[in-house]
């Protein structure tokens, strides 16, 4: 594969920064603040012969709930092997952070931290888009708890997003964090396959998401045959 | 009493006759479901029989039979055709979305705008709106079928799955690369070339008249691209240069509309290689402009695009379309106006000079 300067807008650097795009939700994601690759600028392409390939990218990414742009520099480095870990992403996007969401945050923690009813809620969006306004933040939650898990499945041959959330449910507020089961459909735009992953997660304003367990689903042969259905 | 019931009567039924000719408005904006596409196809060639028939071309692996809109002036003539398909991804449900709104902008603008009038009369339009017929019914049935992608042909004996990728099925550098072997993975090319009834339906309705396309669009989603051929990256489009222009006043007509960033180029280039598609296929065939649209978004929301997006989606796509279509039919027609007028000058002069030689 060509190294040297990239064109931005094929795959090699495409595929680099939507990983900047996960980390960057690792950090910083939250109910209330979610990023998204906006545009890809410039890439160039180092072989590192020990460490692997190191992509330097200047990128434009969205915070899509306060609709704000930042222009910025990243670095994704892919390890040789496998396993050598997952992509190293070195990014920061300080103006996007800077938008204020404590009190929407706080709100909504207090309003889930000792709920006598613990939320539900199956296939985020529906079929037709549609997500209820209540259940957004569970939404936004989800694709930063799965960000975790697209982080560390990403390599030279990936482009993952979530596709939907098939299931999100609250547990008991355990140490303060909200805490939840996930069901959560990845879609890998290379293979095009959807990919389940089981996830435990957790979030409070202050620690942010961090997430407890991850589990890849198999494929269900048995759930493809014909439905008795017109 | 007798003439008070039958007046009775005839008021009765002329407010049922005066109810029935109010039909709903069919909404563009949402979802259908196939039942209410195929409903809507037979309306459209009610409400215009002098422009749109329906064409059958085909049967599904389910048996369904596969139909297109063939809209055009009936000139009595051969004609230039434009194909478009939409759903050839079961869950790409924009694309079925953007079929039937590009089918009801083409009719309205032949209303008014001259371009439209003029294209219709020279070329024929052939829009699929759903062409993987099983696999779109299929993402119907429930939120867990929604993700669908390929059709509903059972695997080959000792495979479980169901299912073969249309757009790995089709004759062109069939199985070499982009695709799996295995049948449960979404990229199965299938056990050959064209075994797919509704690739084969594709392959024999355009195939025997190719020399009479201009354009051959397939529609998907998501990821706002359009991809030129070929999906293999050791061959090279014959007019390459002039699918990227063209690819990219497109994109640039797109992000008029709403200001959405297409990226133009091939799919190895920008996307991933492959083999076995339609593009490819008919680009093979000879048919010069051959695009494979993949509209909104980016992965926000992905196969599920919201309904309050289809408008501007298909707004834009719309401009796109136009861009490639107005294009292919300007190179095609107005040079052979142009080369008739130059010969009817030619002619004019020549008597006007011979006369006055004579004189």
């Amino acid at each position: 594969m060509a190294t040297g300067e990239l064109n931005p807008n094929h795959y090699q650097a495409q595929r680099a920064a939507k990983v900047v795009q996960h980390y960057l939700n690792t950090r910083n994601g939250s109910p209330f603040r979610l990023f998204r690759l906006s545009r890809v600028h410039s890439g160039n392409l180092e072989d590192l012969v020990d460490s692997g390939r190191k992509y330097q990218l200047e990128i434009t990414v969205k915070e899509s709930i306060s609709n704000t742009t930042e222009k910025l520099s990243a670095s994704v480095l892919f390890p040789r092997e496998e396993r050598q870990g997952s992509a190293q992403v070195q990014a920061s996007c300080d103006e996007l952070l800077k938008v204020n969401i404590t009190a929407q945050e706080e709100a909504f923690y207090q309003q889930y931290k000792n709920s006598q009813n613990l939320v539900s809620a199956q296939y985020l969006p529906d079929s037709h888009g549609r997500i209820d306004d209540d259940m957004r933040p569970f939404w936004h939650l989800s694709i930063v708890a799965s960000s975790f898990v697209m982080l560390k499945e990403s390599n030279e041959n990936t482009l993952y997003n979530m596709a939907q959330v098939a299931n999100v449910t609250q547990l008991a507020t355990e140490n303060d964090q909200l805490k939840f089961d996930g069901h959560i459909l990845l879609h890998d735009m290379v293979s095009q396959e959807i990919i389940h992953w089981k996830l435990q997660f957790t979030w409070s304003p202050p620690e942010g998401v961090k997430v407890l367990q991850m589990e890849q689903l198999p494929h269900c042969h048995h759930c493809e045959k014909p439905q008795n259905s017109n | 009493m007798h003439s008070c019931v039958g007046l009775s009567c005839v008021l009765l039924l002329t407010v049922i006759g005066a109810a029935t000719v109010e039909r709903a408005e069919y909404d563009y904006f949402k979802y259908h479901p196939m039942s209410e596409i195929t409903g809507w196809m037979a309306q459209i060639q009610k409400e215009n029989p002098d422009l749109v028939s329906i064409m059958d071309y085909g049967k599904t692996y389910e048996k369904r039979t596969i139909s297109l809109l063939k809209i055009g002036v009936n000139t009595g003539e051969k004609k230039k055709a434009i194909w478009m398909d939409c759903g050839i991804h079961a869950r790409e449900w924009i694309a079925p979305a953007f079929c039937q709104y590009f089918v009801r902008q083409i009719l309205d603008a032949y209303k008014k705008d001259p371009k439209m009038q003029e294209m219709m009369k020279n070329m024929d339009f052939y829009v699929t709106p759903v062409l993987n017929m099983d696999g779109y019914i299929f993402s119907w049935a429930n939120d867990s079928t929604r993700l669908w992608r390929k059709n509903r042909s059972p695997g080959p004996a000792g495979c479980d799955c169901y299912g073969t990728d249309l757009n790995r099925n089709f004759d062109a550098n069939w199985g070499t690369i982009g695709v799996s072997f295995n049948c449960c993975d979404q990229t199965y090319c299938g056990k050959d070339a064209m075994s797919e009834p509704e690739a084969q339906a594709v392959t024999f309705f355009v195939g025997t008249r190719k020399e009479d396309f201009l354009c051959f669009l397939t529609i998907h989603s998501y990821g706002q691209l359009l991809l030129l051929p070929y999906g293999h990256p050791n061959f090279t489009a014959p007019n390459y240069d002039e699918l990227m222009k063209v690819g990219l006043a497109a994109a640039d007509a797109i992000k008029k509309v709403h200001g959405m960033h297409y990226t133009v180029g091939t799919s190895p280039d920008v996307l991933y290689p492959n083999s076995g598609s339609s593009r490819d296929w008919s680009r093979m065939q000879g048919i010069p402009y051959t695009f494979t649209f993949e509209l909104r978004d980016n992965g926000t929301y992905g196969f599920e695009l919201p309904e309050d997006q289809i408008k501007p989606a298909c707004e834009e796509a719309y401009s796109g379309a136009l861009e490639i279509i107005t294009y292919a039919h300007n190179k095609t027609f107005n040079g052979a106006v142009a080369t008739a007028a130059a010969t009817l000058w030619t002619v004019l002069l020549t008597v006007c000079v011979t006369s006055t030689n004579l004189m």
